[in-house]
């Protein structure tokens, strides 16, 4: 069962206050910690258990900058086999579209039984590329998926719909699937497990190479002409509390309290 | 053609609020545009089920076939590209659901459409589009405006817009042939899951202690289940907790988990991702606490402590054990 996992780098906002450029086009990221996608680290991680239970091999492919090394590490200390970066800064304003175009002509040429990838990132959450990849490949695919049971040819997949329903499939196998978040566990990654794959080399390809024209990536290949961006007005809604810890938590129980359901 | 076309997403023999609501913002479109609006319908035996779109659209395209009776990728894609072939609509509308964020992305593909998935708000004039989209977890606005074309595809992210739809049009009802199924892929449904049996209804209880990732560890949870117990209510989270397995998946609020609507939610630590807002944003009266000033959920929420919630626990049981 060899397998493709698409990954990509992107910046940890949970708990950063984020700031826009002076053009608006992008956030500041220099005092952003970059890290896997979420949900992409979920992909690796059920790939990697499948080649546990069935054999074969993982690779991983990201698109970025030589940044992006380090998520492809990453996924090599879990247990990926191979890493391919497509390394073209040209891609940082593409939509979904112009990303599942690169990607497409980074995996066409590889062979594999399954392709994997994030249900969506984290960033700007399109959900596209992975069902678009299926598109351009000619595979059958399923979306949003939290459960995987391989059989011969053929899977058993779970996706996840609305109001803790699930939607049961069978799909044939080689199949592309974007894989939800919870599906599994993903295994932690220490310094010195992401010490341990470094001299495995990372396979570097470009635009050039992937025969990918100006007219193909960043804005030129988009459907998108142009992006605002600006932070959503603060104020509206919430009655912020002041006052000392201790005061606030007064407020708090007093506000409680007067509802009168306790 | 000058067409707005919504496809109708309906599922076990209802619809779905979602096709309410691209009809509420299709009409608003249709009006500002001159543009009639279309329902497209894909299922078996759902003629009765169609009929209940008649007071919100202009045309009513029915396509049935016994392969329809469920949503299936492989079967509505070529729907799709049959229909949009034919009457090449100006705009395309599918709910970013489950169904939608499964079939629109290909579908755009398949056609050479272009998509703008997830947006929130959708202005169409002079057959320019322009949308807004929510980024970063919700803590960044996208406007974005579409290259000029003669056919957009968007999906439209659930809540965004009314689901009380305004009636008052008497649509045309017309029927399509399906396709022949030349093209299919082999994907195949097999049936519907629904959650297994749990230990707690969180949707029936009157006051929700609810943690989302602020919580940092599983070892903070007791903190958390001291306070809930002193005021009597019950604990449910936001969807990383439950994807840690933290709490079951059966204490999870929002879109994939449970829709709630208690009379007090205290929301520590979560960010408020819209998916869980749109599972308790009707809560009477909604506390959070999150120590981002700009995190989503204070939009929504009554009154908030922009504090770390594990400081403000300790202090809040104390408040209630006097």
């Amino acid at each position: 069962m060899d397998i493709v996992v698409c990954i990509r780098q992107v910046p940890e906002v949970t708990d950063a206050e984020l700031e826009i450029n002076k053009e608006g086009t992008e956030i500041l990221k220099e005092d952003l910690v970059m890290d896997i996608n979420e949900w992409d680290n979920y992909a690796v991680e059920e790939a990697v258990r499948i080649k546990e239970a069935h054999g074969g091999k993982v690779t991983v492919v990201t698109l970025g900058n030589e940044d992006s090394e380090d998520v492809l590490r990453t996924s090599l200390a879990m247990g990926a086999d191979e890493a391919i970066l497509i390394n073209e800064e040209g891609f940082e304003l593409s939509d979904a579209a112009a990303i599942a175009q690169g990607l497409y002509r980074a995996v066409r040429d590889l062979s594999f039984d399954l392709l994997l990838t994030g249900v969506q990132c984290s960033d700007d959450g399109w959900a596209q590329v992975g069902v678009i990849l299926a598109e351009f490949l000619g595979l059958p695919y399923a979306s949003l998926v939290v459960g995987i049971e391989i059989n011969e040819g053929t899977m058993i997949v779970r996706r996840e719909l609305e109001s803790n329903t699930e939607e049961k499939l069978q799909i044939p196998i080689p199949a592309v699937l974007t894989i939800q978040t919870g599906i599994n566990s993903p295994r932690y990654v220490s310094i010195m497990g992401i010490q341990k794959v470094r001299k495995i080399e990372i396979r570097g390809t470009d635009s050039e190479e992937l025969g990918l024209s100006e007219e193909e990536i960043g804005l030129k290949g988009s459907s998108v002409a142009s992006q605002k961006l600006s932070l959503p007005p603060v104020g509206e809604g919430a009655e912020i509390l002041e006052g000392s810890l201790d005061e606030i938590c007064e407020k708090t129980a007093q506000i409680v309290r007067d509802k009168g359901v306790i | 053609m000058d067409e707005i076309m919504v496809l109708a997403e309906h599922r076990g023999g209802e619809l779905r609020d979602i096709t309410f609501e691209m009809l509420t913002m299709a009409n608003k479109l249709g009006k500002e545009n001159d543009i009639a609006v279309t329902a497209f319908f894909l299922g078996h035996e759902a003629s009765d089920l169609s009929e209940r779109l008649k007071g919100a659209c202009d045309t009513i395209l029915l396509m049935e076939d016994p392969e329809l009776a469920n949503y299936n990728a492989d079967q509505y894609l070529m729907a799709m590209e049959t229909v949009i072939k034919s009457r090449n609509p100006t705009l395309t509308l599918i709910g970013h659901t489950a169904m939608g964020m499964d079939l629109a992305p290909s579908m755009a593909a398949r056609l050479s459409l272009p998509l703008a998935t997830d947006c929130v708000e959708v202005n169409l004039a002079e057959r320019r589009l322009d949308v807004l989209r929510q980024i970063y977890g919700g803590k960044i606005n996208a406007h974005l405006t579409m290259k000029p074309s003669d056919q957009y595809l968007i999906t439209l992210r659930p809540g965004s817009f009314d689901a009380e739809v305004e009636q008052g049009k008497s649509a045309d009802a017309q029927t399509v042939p399906a396709p022949s199924w030349t093209d299919l892929r082999g994907r195949q449904f097999l049936g519907y899951l629904e959650a297994e049996l749990e230990d707690v209804d969180i949707a029936a209880a009157d006051i929700l202690v609810s943690i989302g990732r602020g919580i940092g560890k599983p070892e903070n949870i007791p903190l958390v289940q001291e306070f809930a117990d002193s005021i009597g209510a019950t604990l449910s989270c936001s969807r990383p907790v439950a994807d840690e397995e933290w709490l079951p998946k059966s204490r999870q609020v929002g879109t994939s988990g449970k829709t709630v609507r208690p009379k007090i939610y205290i929301a520590f630590g979560i960010s408020g991702a819209y998916q869980h807002q749109a599972g308790m944003k009707n809560a009477d009266t909604i506390i959070a606490v999150n120590t981002d000033p700009r995190a989503p959920i204070f939009t929504i929420a009554h009154y908030g402590i922009v504090e770390d919630m594990l400081k403000v626990l300790p202090l809040l049981t104390e408040k209630f054990a006097k």
